[in-house]
Parts: C-alpha cells; structure tokens; sequence
C-alpha cells in the first residue's frame, strides 16, 4: 500500500536531553525519520528539549518547538498545530512515555491525534511487565519467571520462590536505572527501595536470574501487511547480568549454529507480532543457555532503540528512516535500499566483516560511586568498529576508546574479573598474557570460549589480525557484495599484498571533517552538531564532504551526512592513511573538540593541509605564558595564574598568586580533576588527591564573579560576535554545567561593549580563522578573560538555535574561503526573546556520588528554554532538564554564612508565594531575624527527625543547599544525596535560587505561549542586519 | 597471516591466495558463493552443492564446530569450501567435532585467509565460472588444466551422482504416502515430511512413472539437487506422465525447475545463483513477503504473474524474488501442483515458509 494520503500534519516527539541510556542515537533516528516525512510530503511538527540535536535545525521540520517534552507544553503544540498524526517511536523512551500519557490524558482524543508507528496496546504490552510476560506465554514463549514487588515486603517473597540471585528492574524507567542484581536479602531491600522510587508507578519486577547466559538481541522490521525482517543479531559478548548498553557487542552473533539462531529468529518475529507492533522496529532480547539451548525472552522495546542505531550503522540498514515511512504507510517491499537503489528492503542484511561496539564510562567524574557493572547502565557514550575479522574489529575498537588513562592493571586480576567493571577486557588481556587459560577465564567469566580464544590471540600478539597484511578499504553494503553498493560508507581492512581499494571518488575536490568519537562529559552530541554542519557546507560549496568518525550515535555516521564516509578510529595512524587515499584539499579539526584537535599537530607534521586557525595559534591559546602575554598586548586583563611543574612548586607560588584558587592539571578536558582551593592547607591536601603528570594550573578564582561565554567567528580580517551567553551560577561552576542565558540579563551596555571590544582582539590576535569561544568573568565591574579556545564550543547549537544563525556554517564558510564581510550576518543577532540552555545531570544514576555543581563537568546533556522573559525561559529550561519546581509546599534551605543574606531575599519571596519555609539553626536564625516565619529542624548530628528525615519522608518539595567550601562532604553530601534519591529539585547555588524563586513566581501567571524557532526567526527577520 | 600455503586458481586465470585447511590435496569445480551468515555445516552437506566449492562470505567459518544435528545428508557434498577464517572450534558448546578436522577426516580440501569479498566481487562481476582450490606448491599450469578439465555446469546431470541407489522408505506415520523422486535431498525434507506424519519413499532419480505410483502413493514430491535441470528430461518426462495420471505433484528448487520444464517454461544459468539466507520472494496471490533461504544456479524464465496453456492445463507464475524480478513459484490452475524455487525447509535459513509443508500435506491428503 502506498504513502497514506489521509494524514498530512505529522507530529514528532523527540527524545530530550542526552542522559545515560538515551543519548545521541535519538538525534540520529528522530533527523532520519523528520527527512523522510518531509522527503515524502508531510508537514512535520517536531518537539524536542534539546538544541545540540540535528532534528532541532529548522530546516527538518515544518515547525520546531524547543518545549520540555511534558504533557502540559505538548498539549499546547498540539492545540496549536492540530497535527493529524503522533510518531511516538523514534524519541526513546521519553516520547513513548509522553505518547502514552496524551492518550492517557484524552489528548489525543480531544483533539484527533492518531498514534502511528506503535498503538497504545502494543506500548503497553511490551512496556507492562505483566502485561508483557502474559502476551509472551499466550505466544508460547518464555520468558525469566518473575514477580511484580511494590514493597520491600513483596519482594522478599521472591527470594523463597526463585531463589537468589535475583534481577531487580524498576518498571517504565530508561535503561534500567534503579535497578540491579541482588546476591542476598539485604542487598535486594536496598535495590527494590531505590528501584521503587525510580520507577514513575512505584513498581519493581524482580526477575530469576539467567546471569552467565548468553546474551542476544534482534533487530526486527514489520509492516502492516505483516512482512517481518530482522535487521541485525547483535550478540553481547558480556553475558547476562551486564547491561547491554554497557557490554562490549558484536553484529553479527557469532556462537550460534543456524538451528539456534533460526530459533531466535522465529521467537523475535512472534514477538513483534504478539506484541502488536504494526509498523515500524523493535529490537528483542534474549538470554540463551548454551548447554542447554534454553531461550528466555528478556524483554522488546517497541521504538527504535540505542541497538537499533548500532544496527544501522553495522549493517547499512536504515532502521529509523524505513520505520517512518512504514508509518505512513508503506511496506517493506515498496521502499528501496538505499545502498544497493536496486533490491527493496524487504530483505535481512548479509554482513561481510564484523562489528564491535564498545562503551565508553566515565566513573573517573563521580568519585565514589560503584564503578561494577549491573544491570544498570552506566556508560555515557560508545565507539563502534569495523573490522573484516573480530581481532581486526577488536582491536580498532581498543584504539577508538581514546581512554582518558590507561587502565590499572594490578592486583588480583581474577578476582577483578568476578566482578564485572568498565576496565575488565583490558584486565582479560593482561590476565591472558600473564598465562591465564581460556578455561580457567570461561569459568569466571562465562564469556564464550570462542571470543576468548581470539583475546588469547589478540593478548599474546595485539598485531596477530593484522600481520603479513595491507590496509584496504572496504563499503558497507548490506548484502555482502552480492549487489553493486552506490552509497560510499568505508572501513579498512586488512587482506593479504595486492588487495584493491573498493573507494570510488569522483573528480570534484574533498574536504575531510574529523568527528568527536566516542560521547562522553565535556564532549558530547554538540560537537557532532558542528561536524554536521560542516559536512553541510563543505557539500553546499561544490566539494565532497569526507566524514572520519567512530561514533555510532550520531548523526555525522549516516551515510547521508557526507559524500564518503569512513567509519574509522580516530588515531593520527588511521586518519593518515585516509588522508593517503582521499588526497582532500583540506582537513577540518574545528569542530570534533578535542579528539581531533589532539591530532592536529601530527597532520600539520606529515604535510596534511589543516583548514582553518593553525596549529600555531591553538597552541597559542592553550600555553598560558604566551597567550598570557598577548592578553597583555592587547589590553585585557586576566586573573593572576601560575604554572608548577611540581607540587612542591605548586605549594610555593600559590600565595603570589592569591586564595582562593582554581587549580587543575594541564591539558584537560571538561575541567577533569579541577578545584576551588581556599587556602595552602587545601592546596596541599589537593596535590596530595590528584597525582601530577606535567603541569599544575593554578589561577586566580574570582570570588562571585559573573561569567560570560562568547561564540564567536573571525576571517582574519573582520570579527562576527555569535552570541554572548551569561551564566546563570556564579564563576567557579564549570561552563558546561552552568546554565546560561542569552542575551546576559544583568549586564550593562558598557560592559558588554568591553567584552565585544576584547573578543574582536583576542580573535584577531590568535589570527583565527573559523570559530572561538572566549569565557570572561566580570568581577567588580572590571572584564577578565578566563580563558579562549579557538575551536567550536559546547554552546555553539545553543547559540545557532537562539539566534537563528547556524554559527558553525558561518565559521565553515570562512575556513574554505568566503569572508564575513561577504555574509549578510546580523549585527546582533539576539533578538528579542530570551534562551536558557540548563545542564543535565547524571547524579540520580550514580549513587554515591555528591550532587554538587563545582569545577569540574559533570552534566552529559542539556535543554533550552525560549520565552519572553528570562523567568518563563529559566522556568522552560528546568521542566525541560527534569528539575521538578514545586507550586507549592515546603522548601528546605540550607546555606553558608556567606549566602546567608541572600538566602533571606529568597526565604522572602518563597514565603510571599505561599511555600512554608524549613532551615537548620543558623539559616533559619538570619531569615527569622528578617520577620520571615521559619522553622527550624535538627541537622543531621542533632537527633532525629532531622532534615534527611524530613526529605525521606516526602515533607520537603525543594532543597537550597549551598556547600561550604571545605567541608562539602558533610551534611550537605546527605542531603543532597536524599533529594536526588527522592527525584526532588536540589539547587546547590545562590543564583540558581534566586532563578528557580522567580520560575516559580513565572509559572505562577499560566503557562507561556509556544513559538516555532521558524517563527521565532521569521519575527527576527525583520531586524536591520549589518551593512 | 602466515606464508600462502594454497591458492585459489579461476578459470579466468584469477588467483586468491590462503592457507590450505581441511584434507590436503587439490580439487576443481564450479566457484559459487553463499551470503548465508550461519549454517556452513547444512551448506557443505546439501547435496545441491556438489562438485561446487562454495566461498563463504561470512568472514568466520567454523565458530561452532560440527555435530549430526547439522547434517542435511550423509556426506559433504560440496567440492571445498574458500574461506575468509576458518576456526577449528573443537571444544565449542554443542560441537561434536571441529570444523577443519572434520573437513579433513572427510577428505574435503580447503583454503582460509583469502580476500573472499574480492573473489565474491569477481565473481558478480564475470559470473560464477570454474576454479579449485590448489596447495601452493602445484604451478599454476597443472591447477589450470585440472580446472579445464572439470566439466561446465550448463549440461550436466548431477542427480545420478546423489541420488538413492534404491528405494529407501522413511517413516510410517498416519499421514499421507509420497513418493520422491530423490535428485538429492535433504533431511530438513525429510523431517519436515515425516515429523508432519508423512511417509516419505525415496525413489533413485532414474524411477519410472509406474516405479513411482507402484505403492499407490498420494502425490510425488520433487525435490532439490544439483545440476543442470535441462540435462534433465528423463525426470521431466516422468513427471509428465505422473501429472497425466492426476497425482498432485509439488516440489522445490530443482524440482520446481523440473515441473517448469514440464510446462514447457525453458530454465537458464544465472549469472552467479542464488545462494543465502536473505532473498525477499514475494507471492503475488496475497502480497505477502518471505525471507527465503536460497541455493541455486539455475533459474525457471518467466514473468510476474505469467499465465502458461500446456497439454497439461493451465498454470501461472506465482512467487517472484524481489532482488532480481525472478520466478520463484508456479501452480496448477486446475490442478494440484505447484513449486517453489526457494527452500521452505531452511537448514540453513529462516523457517519462514515451513507452513508450506502443511500446505503440501494438506493437498496431498486431499488427494487420498
């Protein structure tokens, strides 16, 4: 049956901020499923929270609303756009949810919205735990026998009927979180707790274990005519009891003989179909016994999935996009592969080589969190290789990790691999090569001798799947070289001397783009965002467009991004060797972060033509003597600093330099290992924590500073000022986990000035040529610079979405060539409302560690809220980010003497709202003396019912918790642990307070108006633009 | 990878070099490829594969070892199997006996480490063609004229070489009796058949009509094989006679060529077969789509939904593969007979169409 023509507005629901178990693969599908409608006709209405995402540009849907994926602000999309239709499938597990509550709610109904892609029955079967294993028994199917706890009480029971260990697994929560495995009594109470606060109907399943089975899943098409094709198996080579966002994964499987494949074939098809899935992907796990062929169905998520992604860029099948056009009405038949233009996709991929998928963690951020490997997933972001062969995969995926330090490889290397943890393959090897055996790791691993035999090998000789042969390239094809392919997408392989490259190029001139690789904090989607968008100029100016990336996530590894795609490690080895087979005009290594920037000089060195700022002046801005030195030039300030090389020396020029002072080891990322010291004592208990390798910076913090992020482009010639960004929490939070707001709302017109003033310098002083971003803080009405990167910024999408100006275009442009004064860009392209963009926190999935913002960043994503005013978009941002802002009830503060007098200002406006107000003795002393009425509970040392006690039992509805400098550990480390727990709002800054005070005085007036960014643009258009 | 210790010799003068595994020893015979990403043991012993050395394009062969339960004959019949890397897997869950030693025991040559996507490449491109796998140390000149003398599969009769010697009956269940004329079957056939309470009598390829309706059976049963089916008219002419006496007749792959013949539909060599686990057929009558499993040189010339008037009544076009717009099925109008190109009992390859054999039972029971 063709496209339906009975729908003709269709609404799409992304996926919200990048958090762990939903990350960039959402971008990817929701920009592939938008293309398509659009391709196919429709009028697409999208809703997504977060503007480092592709399928935010406006150019992918028919109107884009940045609005927190709730029901409230889609209610109103929808009373405004009256869509036809609701896909709810390719924005995760949030837009599954966020469908489900519309139908639940009556939306949809009331205002004609049918749900395509996936029916309400069908989500609630595969999302209903009991619901799910009724439909898989009535299917003939097994799956783990288990229970339904919603108390500790319940699920005690469990132990006596399945026995320990036992699988708990919170109900309707994203990959797994809250959940865990339970090894005895006491640990299963501790695990059904948190997983009943986890989980949005206070439901825990508590499953037999089938730890040590094998693990599997399928990637399963159907249409509504009922053709059913499986994408990909994917096999985990962890077995089960680790999540499979977590473990190391191959496609195709490679243990089961036909017959036991075939069988999960069969099972995964009656799967879909019992589930009810129409149209569209799901993605189906099993746990298969291998000594006794035993299949339990683990369980079927009726969306495309973070798997589902893996598979298409492992097989060339475009799960997302063949999904959205199945929900439109076609079927598989009718809709052609896009690799071969001439076979349909009603087939099942046949794969050529092997695949590896890795996960990358990021434990090394959250002192003191359980760094094990459960059932909760853990990783925030993954690298997937290609190899012909599994050692050839492996060992590209060993080298595309880009570990931040090498792994430690001591101790009692079989008791560390008992116990699962995000090191244990690079373990498994060092065990190998100390002369462990392959039945000696089976045993304790229960991982399958056939990949171990081929660690053993790799161990013993990591050149073995290379040896005695040449490098090559090889197309990703989807059928194994039965067709001709027509869509160039690479991997290297290794074959014997003589071997023929398969890459066909045309005459027209290349520009290679070097992506970010594997996601994780500090570089996440928006770096993947400005690769994009340079593959888009690059295209747009008349040459081919060359993608070098290892990142199955994202968007910049579709086929369709660039004109060739290599799905390749990024090592200066690997990127070499490209260079040697495209011959481009040029490479760009602005915009991947920091990935490609570390290869920067190595290209420069072999003869590789950089585009863009030099070599010479990136290392400019980074060595702090000389760009210190050419700050001074220019006329700008910067705070007092200091490099040590030593803590000896360290300890020595603090004091020239001046308390407190912001120290960090030299060349990192994200502000890995930075801190706020406030006195030599503290300095030295610092060096003593953070061992040294090489530099320690030491600058100057400024103390209630306001500090500013500027995007900005330079030609050489002429400077244009994307954006000025003022951040929300005062300096000494790292940027990327601070919110910030654009246009600045507190700052003056002169100040302002200075800042335009110093960036046009700096800019032109480093001799840029693309894109730098400069962060400023304004203390005591003086500017200082903090520092200046001349590269794409984390904030660049966020500054492109409020502005309406795709900054990285922009930059690109200048990097081939063009210049600013040729570009008709706005003088100020602000406009006249106001964007938040708000950090996203992963405090609630690693328990243990402190929910505290400081120095270092720990946000994985972010959201963006657009309003009139600042309240209102503050107040768009925090719904957006999860933050729940209380209308009412009670609010807890608890603060340092120096926050006390403005924690009395919000004391103020908290009580005028109507909230009670709660506080520890000293707080609550300086509000009371206010007038302000008060009470005052124990501290955690005073005797219960003290403030934990308070949050525990559900009598607090907000926490202001500002840390005292030294001692953050102490109550403050309990409180907000208990908030974070209980998913309460936790603020933990003065500023953020006195926003999220007037949020909820903002909230208080209705919900603010929704804007399309089309509109949004279309009112700004009308703004003079720069002569 | 260690020093060429084999190669792989076309008969274009194409050469792939590896390292010699299985059985030592040279062989000759038609190079064909398969997609299929699991199953190397039912492949290496489906009968359709002989005097074939199939190149496996799944870089892994041997992960799982071998056991009975993948046997879909008594024997290898492939010539040799060109693989990318062949693993032993000896001591893998399940397995019975490693890959290679069992490849060895068998006698069967055979060569891993070869650049198989190029050769899978080469192959697309210039057809499937003549080839062998040789140790290293035979020039060249010697593997060339083993490879001429190796004959060309268009005009080969095949069935003779792996047909049962004599009657051999299987099963006794309560369902219907079907005589087979056996061109080389395989036991995924059979248990389909006999696990449906069929009994299946299994007649050497050379029966005669009389040979095959003498126990009064409920229909005949034409099964895959290897070959050329135009080489084939003896069978063709039996099947004639035994569609004349008003016996459903159904068969599969070889034997939907040899029912198409008897039609008077013409079949031709592909360029390089179908051979895998993937290919999308369609049945024109309801639209609906399998994944089929495939294995064949030759295919049935004909057209989506072609009607064809014979002697023996009418019949039409009913299935189609939607790689390539071939026939993949034909059916009786007024008749009980049909078939298939591709292999509805899998081993290897998707169950989909296993309701095909209820289909089967279903007419032949009508028939009774």
């Amino acid at each position: 049956m063709p496209r339906r023509d009975d729908i003709s507005k269709i609404l799409v629901l992304g996926s919200g901020p990048i958090v762990i178990g939903q990350a960039a693969e959402f971008d990817y599908s929701g920009t592939s499923a938008c293309k398509v409608l659009l391709e196919e006709g429709y009028e697409v209405v999208l809703v997504n929270s977060n503007p480092a995402t592709i399928m935010t540009d406006p150019e992918f849907a028919t109107a884009t609303y940045v609005e927190p994926l709730l029901p409230g602000p889609v209610t109103q999309v929808i009373e405004k756009e009256r869509p036809d239709a609701l896909l709810p499938t390719l924005g995760g597990q949030t837009a599954l949810n966020l469908a489900k509550a519309l139908m639940e709610d009556g939306t949809l109904e009331r205002y004609g919205v049918e749900l395509i892609g996936a029916n309400y029955d069908a989500i609630n079967r595969a999302e209903d735990r009991e619901l799910f294993d009724a439909t898989m028994q009535k299917a003939g199917l097994r799956t783990a026998r288990n229970t339904i706890a919603t108390s500790v009480g319940e699920a005690r029971a469990a132990v006596e009927e399945f026995g320990l260990p036992l699988i708990v697994r919170p109900a309707f929560t994203l990959g797994g979180r809250g959940g865990g495995i339970a090894h005895s009594a006491e640990e299963l109470e501790r695990i059904v707790e948190r997983g009943l606060a986890a989980s949005p109907i206070g439901q825990v399943l508590i499953d037999e274990s089938v730890l040590g089975w094998g693990e599997f899943e399928l990637e399963v098409m159907r249409d509504h005519a009922d053709n059913v094709v499986i994408v990909c198996s994917i096999e985990n080579i962890d077995p089960m009891g680790v999540h499979t966002g977590d473990s190391v994964t191959v496609a195709p499987q490679q243990t089961l003989t036909d017959r036991q494949y075939q069988k999960l074939r069969d099972q995964a098809i009656a799967v879909i179909r019992a589930v009810g899935v129409e149209t569209g992907g799901s993605n189906v796990q099993f746990a298969v016994n291998p000594a006794t062929d035993e299949i339990v169905v683990i369980e079927m998520n009726p969306r495309v999935s973070r798997s589902s992604a893996l598979a298409s860029k492992a097989t060339g099948f475009p799960i997302a996009k063949i999904a959205a056009r199945l929900a439109v009405g076609y079927t598989l038949d009718e809709i052609p592969n896009d690799i071969t233009r001439r076979t349909p996709a009603s087939f099942e991929p046949a794969i050529d080589y092997v695949v590896v998928k890795w996960p990358r963690f990021a434990f090394e951020k959250f002192p003191g969190v359980d760094a094990g490997l459960s059932t909760h997933m853990k990783s925030v972001g993954e690298v997937m290789a290609i190899g012909r062969t599994f050692g050839q995969a492996f060992a590209k995926a060993l080298r595309s990790r880009e570990l931040d330090e090498q792994p430690d490889l001591g101790g009692d290397l079989l008791a560390r691999l008992a116990e699962p943890a995000a090191d244990r393959y690079d373990v498994l090897l060092e065990a190998f090569r100390r002369g462990h055996g392959v039945d000696e790791l089976h045993a304790i691993t229960r991982i399958d001798p056939w990949y171990l035999r081929q660690l053993e090998a790799l161990a013993h000789d990591p050149e073995a799947p290379f040896a005695g042969l040449e490098r090559t390239y090889r197309a990703v094809d989807t059928c194994a070289a039965e067709f001709e392919a027509e869509t160039p997408y690479y991997y290297s392989a290794w074959e014997r001397a003589g071997a023929t490259t398969e890459v066909r190029r045309g005459d027209r001139p290349s520009v290679m783009i070097l992506g970010s690789g594997p996601n994780r904090i500090g570089q996440g989607i928006e770096f993947d965002y400005c690769c994009v968008h340079a593959a888009m100029t690059v295209r747009e100016s008349g040459r081919d467009a060359v993608m070098v990336n290892c990142n199955p996530e994202t968007v910049s590894t579709d086929y369709d991004t660039s004109d060739r795609l290599y799905f390749e490690p990024l090592t200066l080895e690997d990127v070499l060797a490209i260079v040697a087979e495209e011959r481009p005009e040029g490479v760009i290594v602005q915009f991947g972060g920091q990935t490609p920037l570390r290869l920067a000089a190595g290209l420069a060195e072999a003869g590789v033509p950089l585009l863009g700022t030099s070599v010479d002046a990136i290392d400019l801005a980074e060595d702090r003597g000389r760009f210190g030195a050419l700050l001074g030039q220019i006329g700008c300030h910067a705070p007092p600093f200091a490099t040590a090389h030593s803590p000896e020396e360290a300890l020595q020029v603090a004091p020239e330099v001046g308390f407190p002072l912001l120290v960090r080891p030299s060349y990192v990322l994200g502000g890995r290992a930075m801190e706020i010291v406030y006195s030599i004592d503290g300095l030295a208990d610092y060096l003593r924590r953070v061992p040294s390798r090489g530099e320690i910076f030491l600058d100057r913090f400024l103390e209630n500073a306001i500090e500013l992020d500027v995007d900005a482009i330079c030609d050489g010639e002429d400077v244009w000022i994307g954006g000025i960004m003022q951040h929300v929490e005062e300096a000494g939070i790292h940027s990327g986990d601070s919110a910030c707001v654009l246009p600045p709302h507190s700052l003056s017109d002169d100040t302002l000035a200075e800042v335009r003033r110093h960036s046009r310098d700096i800019a032109l002083a480093l001799g840029v040529r693309g894109l730098i971003n400069i962060q400023y803080a304004v203390a005591n009405d003086c500017v200082y610079v903090i520092e200046a990167n001349p590269r794409a910024s984390r904030t660049v999408p966020f500054v492109s979405k409020a502005t309406g100006v795709p900054l990285a275009k922009v930059a690109c442009r200048v990097m081939l060539g063009e210049r600013l004064a040729d570009m008709d860009l706005p003088a100020d392209p602000a406009g006249d409302h106001v964007s938040v963009k708000e950090a996203v926190l992963p405090f609630d999935r690693f328990t243990g560690s402190d929910a505290l913002l400081g120095p270092e960043m720990r946000s994985t994503g972010e959201v963006m809220g657009i309003a009139a005013d600042f309240p209102a978009a503050f107040a768009k941002a925090q719904a957006a980010a999860g933050m729940r802002l209380p209308q009412s009830g009670t609010v807890f503060l608890t603060v340092t003497d120096a926050d006390k007098a403005a924690a009395v200002g919000i004391a103020a406006q908290l009580h005028d709202l109507g909230f009670k107000i709660i506080a520890t003795p000293g707080t609550a002393q300086a509000i009371s003396r206010m007038g302000i009425p008060v009470q005052r509970i124990n501290k955690l040392g005073e005797g219960s019912p003290h403030v934990v006690d308070w949050i525990e039992n559900g009598d607090v509805d907000l926490v202001i918790n500002t840390p005292t400098g030294t001692d953050a550990r102490a109550d403050g480390y309990e409180i907000r642990g208990a908030a974070v727990a209980r998913g309460i709002a936790c603020i933990t800054t003065i500023s953020g307070g006195m926003a999220a005070t007037r949020a909820i005085a903002a909230a208080r007036v209705g919900s603010p108006p929704v804007h399309s960014l089309q509109e949004i643009a279309g009112a700004h258009r009308t703004q003079p633009v720069r002569s | 990878m260690s020093a060429p210790s084999a190669y792989v010799l076309l008969e274009d003068g194409t050469r792939f070099d590896g390292e010699a595994v299985g059985a030592p020893g040279a062989v000759a015979g038609e190079v064909v490829f398969t997609t299929g990403m699991s199953g190397y043991q039912e492949s290496m012993t489906d009968p359709s594969f002989a005097r074939q050395l199939i190149t496996f394009t799944v870089p892994h062969v041997g992960n799982y070892g071998v056991s009975a339960a993948g046997m879909e004959s008594d024997r290898i019949h492939a010539a040799g199997a060109i693989m990318r890397d062949a693993l032993n897997a000896e001591d893998a869950p399940g397995a019975e006996r490693g890959w290679l030693d069992w490849l060895a025991d068998c006698g069967i040559p055979a060569i891993s480490g070869v650049d198989t996507r190029t050769l899978v490449r080469h192959i697309r491109e210039a057809g499937a063609m003549r080839g062998g796998i040789f140790p290293a140390d035979m020039a060249e000149g010697e593997a060339r004229e083993r490879i001429a003398a190796e004959p060309s599969m268009v005009g080969r009769d095949l069935a003779r070489e792996v047909t049962v010697p004599e009657l051999t009956v299987i099963g006794n269940g309560s369902g219907p009796r079907i005589a087979a004329l056996d061109t080389g079957i395989k036991h995924s056939i059979v248990r389909n058949f006999t696990s449906r309470g069929a009994t299946l009598e299994l007649h050497p390829c050379t029966a005669t009509a009389d040979d095959l309706l003498a126990s009064d059976p409920d229909g005949l049963f034409l099964v895959p094989g290897p070959g050329d089916p135009a080489a084939l008219d003896y069978i063709v002419a039996t099947i004639r006679e035994v569609l004349d006496r008003d016996r459903p007749v159904f068969g599969i792959c070889l034997g939907h060529q040899l029912l198409s013949r008897a039609v008077g539909l013409e079949t031709f060599k592909l360029p390089f077969g179908h051979r895998g686990a993937n290919h999308p057929v369609k049945d024109l009558r309801d639209g609906s789509i399998a994944i089929t499993s495939q294995n064949h040189g030759f295919a049935v010339a004909g057209e989506a939904g072609q009607r064809i008037s014979s002697d023996l009544g009418e019949a039409e076009i009913t299935h189609v593969n939607l790689y390539d717009g071939t026939v993949e099925g034909l059916r009786f109008l007024d008749a009980p007979a049909g078939c298939v190109q591709y292999h509805p009992e899998a081993g290897p390859g998707p169950n989909d169409s296993l309701g095909l054999f209820d289909d089967f039972l279903r007419e032949f029971a009508a028939h009774a």
